[in-house]
């Protein structure tokens, strides 16, 4: 079973896609069957046959216009009736409203990871995003660079971010858990490498998260020296880590990094042992990624890990 | 024209130097020298095409395979499909007008001869230019050579800042200069059609071909402008401080994709429709039968070139057009099928209480006919706008496509090939090796693209480079790497099949196939003037008439 089969839906957009999509289905089955049937069957019955052949030519039939009018019919229905059933779903899908309850939430593309934001419950995190269930959540996506495309197969089509062209799509799950998928446009060399992760968190575990992550990172006090290296190279310039100077915004913010499964856009499982390894050389796992190798020694690169590894 | 006629005959009689041979080639006006350059070059590129698409389905036999690079493999599919479209597809849909419109229509050449070698020269030296990035250039992040934006090259990735170097430069005025050709050979067709018919030959009795052909060329005009219109912003952009897609300076992304498929969707059609027009030719012959239903058959061709022009944003249903937006492509897009099976019934009754004959031609037509018919309907599936928002840029929209190019287009220039190569050449090809050639690539085709249906459905997007296992596209991936093994078989047969009966097939005579049409008047090959003495036609089909005065043709049209 596809974990991202666009037939298992479990999101009302994707729901009402599916259903229409088995109306599509049918309707092209019965073409196909109807249309091959009469191929197969004039390919059989008028070939040539060898030991009947009279030497003369068949009938020649020139065509007729009533004939032709007649059978441009059925297909003008057949369009007709895929035409109303596609745009009552384009409509319900496309004009939704938010309910009093919904969640608005900024989704961020970037060469090659996702960005998001929560302005109501002040929270930014990275590549993996939390949403209630049962709730309608709307993403308004922007692109930060080239264009991307949000397509997790089982809560909603996809729609693209497109920089200086926002736009907005919705998702409304129905059952906890965790949703993949990937970026779908075109977006430059690690393209491949932008998986998606939602997991539908109960209200419960959604608010238990939001409180954790709208904190300010932890100071821990045994990770100095790396805190010390990772705020005096080049990192700060790209990453966020609320509460110290590391402000920038170019790569993901790491204030919760620990709270997260997965490095680099759900390129690796995230260990200490593999969080290292990225450090040292983020095109090990993803050539193409616009992180660049700093060049820290064996000690710090221990060091800024620890310190990493403490942003729970 | 005398002067040349004359030589021409002098060459035939004594071998020349094989350096005036090639001399005579590259500075050659005539149409069919012309036609059989156009192709030539078309079969040299699929071939390099095919191998870009080899390279890829050897990269994605398996979850995170290690075969080339993603900068390798984001220049592969660029190149593959800028290769398919631009230097395969449309080269030798041209080399076949160009070959036989006015064969059929009872001219000596084309209306411009030397607009026509212009043409060609400009379209051969932009796929020459494209191919020299190999060698020159650097792409995204300095990282490669040939382009990497992909064949529709969103903005902004083509901006200076996303493709540094002149990777995308190659793309841009490859496409510009080959622009100019299609323009100029669509002018030439126009105008050959429009005022070189023989006498006798009003517009209704054109061969079906010819009217295809005419439409097809009107498109061109339409759908190739905007394009090269695009190009030329976009060089305007990279070079000359310009904002038309470059969205860190406040462009618009959206107006590219607007620019691209406005050119994109028609082209399909630049491409179908000479297919449909080999389909409506062979067909009746094989079957014995006039085609059915000629005057709806280019009723519904022009309708289909309208139709066609308005269609284009159903390849951006995901970008968050509004809801109404949406609707109205989804409207027009559907209609299209409309005409489309008008045309399936068409030939289908041509079949029906016909005599058929099982010939290589033949064989690729009904197995297009069969293909053509899925393509259209996965098509109709996507024009469904919210199904598209699950479909759309993934593996099932590269199958669908696909099917349409290679299952539809594709299969009927192999039907073409094998049609007209004894009047091109004088020769037959052997028909075991043809009947191989079709069985392997039947299966191949299907291996391949039925194959690659399916992981789109199951959320795999295209252009990626790898993709991660237990997604359930596995196996589905490793079925189409396996046809391409077939596909890569059956070429190479088609290939030893026109090398091998060039010098060893059988002579074929006039009219091998006791056709209709007038190239099966003329000797095989025909003379550099066509026809002696300028045919005089009373039907569509005047050998038809010629054969059977008996029950000519022109008593009933």
């Amino acid at each position: 079973m596809s974990p991202t089969s666009i037939f298992a839906p479990l999101s009302t957009p994707a729901q009402s896609i599916f259903e229409l999509s088995i109306l599509v289905l049918a309707i092209a089955a019965a073409i196909f069957v109807v249309v091959t049937a009469l191929l197969v069957y004039s390919v059989v019955r008028y070939r040539r046959r060898c030991d009947d052949d009279d030497g003369r030519e068949p009938a020649q039939v020139y065509g007729s216009l009533e004939i032709g009018l007649a059978w441009t019919i059925p297909p003008v229905i057949i369009v007709l009736v895929l035409f109303l059933a596609s745009a009552r779903v384009v409509f319900a899908v496309q004009d939704a409203r938010p309910t009093k309850d919904s969640l608005e939430l900024t989704v961020v593309g970037h060469q090659f990871w996702w960005e998001y934001r929560y302005p109501g419950l002040k929270i930014v995190t990275a590549n993996e995003l939390h949403v209630p269930v049962g709730t309608r959540t709307f993403l308004n996506l922007l692109s930060a660079d080239t264009d991307h495309s949000f397509w997790v197969p089982r809560l909603a089509g996809k729609t693209d971010l497109i920089p200086n062209h926002p736009n907005r799509m919705w998702i409304e799950p129905q059952q906890t858990g965790l949703y993949l998928g990937q970026c779908a446009q075109y977006c430059g060399t690690q393209h491949a490498k932008m998986l998606l992760r939602v997991y539908v968190d109960s209200r419960e575990d959604f608010d238990r998260w939001a409180r954790q992550q709208a904190a300010a990172a932890r100071d821990d006090g045994r990770v100095t020296e790396g805190r010390r290296v990772f705020e005096r190279t080049a990192c700060i310039n790209c990453h966020t880590v609320s509460g110290t100077p590391a402000n920038g915004r170019f790569g993901p913010d790491l204030t919760h990094l620990m709270s997260r499964e997965t490095l680099g856009a759900g390129v690796a499982s995230n260990t200490p042992e593999n969080l290292r390894a990225w450090i040292r050389s983020p095109g090990d796992f993803k050539p193409g990624s616009l992180m660049p190798p700093m060049g820290l020694s064996e000690s710090q690169l221990d060091d800024v890990t620890a310190y990493l590894s403490s942003l729970q | 024209m005398a002067t040349t006629d004359v030589g021409w005959i002098d060459a035939e009689a004594k071998p020349r130097p094989l350096v005036d041979r090639l001399h005579a080639w590259v500075t050659t006006v005539d149409h069919k020298r012309l036609g059989i350059l156009y192709v030539g070059y078309g079969l040299l590129f699929l071939v390099i095409g095919g191998i870009e698409a080899t390279v890829m389905r050897l990269q994605l036999v398996r979850p995170h395979n290690g075969f080339v690079s993603p900068q390798v493999f984001n220049q592969m599919f660029t190149m593959h499909g800028t290769t398919m479209i631009f230097f395969v597809a449309m080269p030798i849909v041209f080399g076949f007008a160009n070959y036989l419109v006015p064969l059929m229509i009872g001219a000596r050449d084309m209306a411009f001869p030397r607009l026509n070698a212009f043409s060609f020269w400009l379209t051969a030296f932009s796929g020459l230019f494209l191919y020299f990035s190999f060698v020159g250039g650097y792409g995204l992040y300095g990282a490669g050579t040939a382009p990497d934006v992909g064949w529709f090259a969103y903005a902004p990735l083509t901006a200076k800042t996303f493709s540094p170097g002149h990777s995308t430069d190659y793309w841009t005025i490859a496409l510009l200069v080959s622009g100019f050709g299609s323009i100029g050979t669509a002018i030439n067709i126009i105008a050959t059609i429009v005022s070189m018919r023989c006498p006798g030959m009003t517009l209704g009795k054109m061969p079906l071909l010819v009217w295809l052909n005419l439409v097809m060329a009107g498109l061109v005009i339409l759908a190739v402008s905007p394009l090269t219109a695009a190009q030329i912003m976009l060089l305007v952009d990279r070079y000359l401080g310009g904002h038309f897609f470059d969205t860190q300076a406040g462009g618009s992304a959206v107006l590219w994709m607007h620019f691209f498929w406005v050119f994109g969707h028609p082209e399909v059609y630049v491409l179908v429709i000479p297919a449909f027009a080999f389909a409506s030719e062979i067909i009746p012959v094989f079957s014995r039968k006039p085609l059915f239903g000629y005057p709806v058959m280019v009723a519904a061709t022009v309708g289909i070139g309208f139709i066609s022009m308005s269609v284009w944003a159903h390849h951006m249903f995901t970008i968050g057009m509004t809801s109404a937006g949406n609707t109205f492509f989804v409207l027009t897009t559907m209609l299209i099928a409309v005409p489309t099976g008008i045309k399936i019934f068409n030939w289908l009754a041509t079949m029906w209480g016909g005599k058929i004959y099982f010939k290589a031609p033949m064989l690729f037509c009904i197995a297009f006919l069969f293909q053509f018919l899925i393509a259209g309907l996965t098509g109709v599936m996507q024009a469904s706008a919210p199904f598209d928002w699950q479909l759309g840029n993934s593996y099932f929209v590269v199958a669908h496509f696909h099917y349409v190019i290679v299952g539809g287009i594709l299969f009927c220039i192999f039907a073409a090939f094998y049609y007209w190569y004894p009047k091109v050449t004088g020769r037959m090809y052997s028909e075991a090796l043809a009947k191989l050639h079709f069985w392997l690539f039947v299966i191949g085709f299907h291996l391949t693209f039925d194959s690659m249906h399916v992981p789109g459905l199951l959320g795999m997007p295209r252009r990626i480079y790898t993709y991660e296992p237990g997604r359930g596209w596995d196996t589905w991936n490793f079925l189409t790497t396996v046809g391409v093994v077939f596909q890569a078989a059956g070429v190479l047969a088609f290939a030893f099949n026109l090398v091998r009966s060039y010098f060893r097939g059988r002579p074929a005579g006039t009219d091998p196939w006791d056709a209709w049409t007038l190239e099966w008047s003329t000797t095989s090959p025909p003379p550099e003037y066509n026809y002696a003495s300028v045919p005089v036609v009373k039907s569509r089909r005047p050998l038809w008439d010629l054969k059977h005065p008996e029950d000519p043709d022109w008593k009933y049209e």
